[in-house]
């Protein structure tokens, strides 16, 4: 039997590959450019500790048991004098061991009382699995790269806690001022006017920014030898300060 | 013509020329193997090697230094001295054929008067060292590889020769240099054209040919990794092996440089187009060189395209392509040429 004759398909497979190297390639240059990650992305787990009140449930609902929490019970006196002394749970040791840990997730969803969140911080590989159970210190630290909750829907009724919160800072804020103008009455009529301008700006609410890496001022920090998380942090904050004075501005603008 | 080397000191010359061969030897083929590299990976959409200086330049260098300090295993039952030296047999001819490649008017270190014989001749020693290789090895993947690669050589070699021999018969002469005058010279139907015109059949052939000749896919059945691990190459560790590799990318170098003087034009831009008489000769002897590079390249470009493009064929495929078809093409192309020839 003599061989199938080559056809035109042997050219078609050539374009093909001229085709795909004449096109430029996806390959992110991962350690020299960082990831465009999403900002909400599941990277580690970090722990507000000031609202864990070892109630356990992470580590129960842990699939893999990766999570160890040690406490203490210690008395402290009631709250407003007298009565008996009351008992609290205090926090020794809160640690997640990341080489069990197969990030679902469940602990976050499970904490009720937002101890818990996602940090989008992923490169804290290392070269001994001993390592990678982080203690409560470097946990609490990856709290800085947790981005702010994302903003509530149009029409959504604001939590309770934080209305409540936001009454209190303004109910405090006008008795400042109220201070501060009876202070300045007999000196000056007319400064009042602008310092409770000043005053009302204060209690503006800030204007929500989702935190992203700043890539000049990241390369400008590890250029000068800073440490990669401590370069990410910061490109961060300049980022999220810079972005609030850009959208103070356009609303200034706009009156 | 006489090479730029020839100074009337035999001692002096020697060492010249010596020194141009090796250098062009060790420079060029990594260029091949930077293409290969760059080439391979952008048609599979990835970047390749992109680490070792900008772009990845000096990965094969990088390679180098790390295959030197490889250990250099021998296996208990291999034939020590046929093992150590295999590697060697099958680089030295891809060395000793750069001789009487021509880049440019007096670039080269000899200008024999049976220069294509020569290198076709010379080049087919390097399949012995292949053999001693997969015999040696005292494995049985070695063996088969070895027995391929000689199967492959000879039933290839013939097209390769074919091919050359049309051109050769169209020149009335061996001598490269020679080929490349005449071929400056060539016109049809007074167009001035290279000889991969007329012998456009010739050139397929031996493009084809000099593939399968270097086991470069979409011929490396000798060599055929989810077969027979690889081939000849299997038990060899370190700068042995780092040999085989170099044999691979200056044989790609030396079989396209003698593609391009057969049917390129040699180092003229086009036949009829002389460098401008008014030049000093170093002057002519670097673009000369230039464009025989740029030549050399393009065809190393094409090995790549291919080798990205097509599957491997089977081994049955493989024999039957060049008894079949390749060799009786050959013989056709042969007596059309001849009868042109004649005729003309």
């Amino acid at each position: 039997m003599m061989p199938a004759v080559p056809k035109i398909g042997l050219l078609k497979g050539l374009a093909l590959t001229l085709k795909t190297m004449m096109t430029p390639s996806t390959t992110a240059q991962y350690p020299h450019v960082k990831p465009d990650l999403p900002p909400r992305t599941r990277g580690v787990i970090a722990l507000m500790e000031e609202n864990c009140t070892v109630c356990m449930l992470c580590a129960r609902e842990c699939p893999d048991w990766c999570i160890y929490i040690d406490s203490r019970k210690e008395t402290v006196p009631a709250p407003g004098g007298g009565g008996r002394m009351r008992t609290r749970n205090t926090l020794d040791r809160f640690a997640i061991d990341f080489a069990l840990c197969m990030y679902c997730g469940i602990c976050v969803d499970v904490c009720p009382f937002d101890a818990l969140f996602w940090s989008p911080e992923f490169e804290y590989s290392t070269y001994s699995i001993r390592e990678l159970t982080h203690e409560r210190e470097q946990l609490r630290r990856w709290m800085d790269t947790v981005p702010p909750p994302p903003p509530l829907e149009t029409g959504a009724e604001t939590p309770g806690e934080i209305e409540t919160g936001l009454e209190k800072a303004h109910k405090e804020a006008e008795a400042q001022m109220a201070a501060l103008l009876a202070a300045q009455q007999p000196a000056a009529g007319d400064e009042a006017a602008g310092g409770g301008g000043a005053a009302t700006t204060a209690v503006e609410e800030e204007p929500h920014v989702e935190a992203q890496v700043d890539q000049e001022v990241y390369d400008q920090l590890t250029a000068d030898g800073v440490a990669e998380r401590v370069a990410r942090a910061k490109a961060k904050a300049a980022y999220v300060r810079r972005e609030r004075a850009r959208i103070k501005a356009e609303r200034a603008a706009q009156g | 013509m006489e090479s730029l080397a020839s100074t009337g000191l035999l001692w002096l010359d020697l060492l010249l020329k010596v020194v141009a061969v090796v250098g062009f030897f060790l420079v060029v083929p990594l260029v091949a193997g930077y293409i290969e590299h760059k080439g391979l990976a952008h048609m599979q959409d990835r970047l390749g090697p992109m680490e070792a200086m900008p772009h990845g330049v000096g990965q094969l260098i990088a390679d180098g230094i790390k295959f030197i300090q490889k250990e250099d295993i021998i296996p208990d039952a291999a034939d020590r001295w046929v093992f150590a030296l295999a590697p060697g047999v099958a680089l030295v001819p891809a060395i000793v054929i750069l001789t009487v490649v021509p880049l440019g008017p007096g670039v080269f270190a000899e200008n024999l008067d049976v220069g294509i014989f020569f290198a076709l001749a010379v080049s087919s020693v390097s399949v012995i060292g292949l053999l001693m290789a997969g015999w040696a090895s005292a494995n049985k993947y070695s063996l088969m590889g070895g027995l391929r690669a000689a199967a492959q050589l000879i039933a290839y070699e013939l097209p390769l020769v074919l091919g050359a021999a049309a051109v050769v018969l169209q020149a009335e002469t061996l001598s490269l240099v020679g080929i490349v005058e005449q071929q400056f010279a060539f016109t049809a139907f007074g167009i001035p054209v290279p000889y991969a015109v007329p012998h456009a059949i010739g050139l397929a052939l031996f493009f084809v040919a000099a593939l399968a000749e270097l086991n470069r896919p979409p011929f490396d059945m000798p060599i055929a990794d989810s077969e027979l691990i690889a081939g000849h190459m299997t038990e060899y560790t370190g700068l042995r092996y780092a040999f085989f590799m170099l044999t691979e990318y200056a044989g790609m170098v030396v079989l396209a440089a003698l593609a391009t003087v057969l049917f390129l034009g040699g180092w003229y831009i086009w036949p009829g187009i002389a460098y401008p008489a008014g030049w000093p000769v170093w002057l002519t002897a670097i673009v000369a060189t230039g464009v025989s590079v740029g030549k050399i390249m393009t065809l190393v470009f094409l090995m790549v395209w291919l080798r990205a493009t097509f599957p491997r064929l089977r081994e049955d495929q493989l024999q039957r392509m060049s008894w079949l078809v390749m060799i009786p093409l050959g013989l056709f192309n042969i007596i059309v040429i001849a009868i042109a020839k004649v005729v003309a």
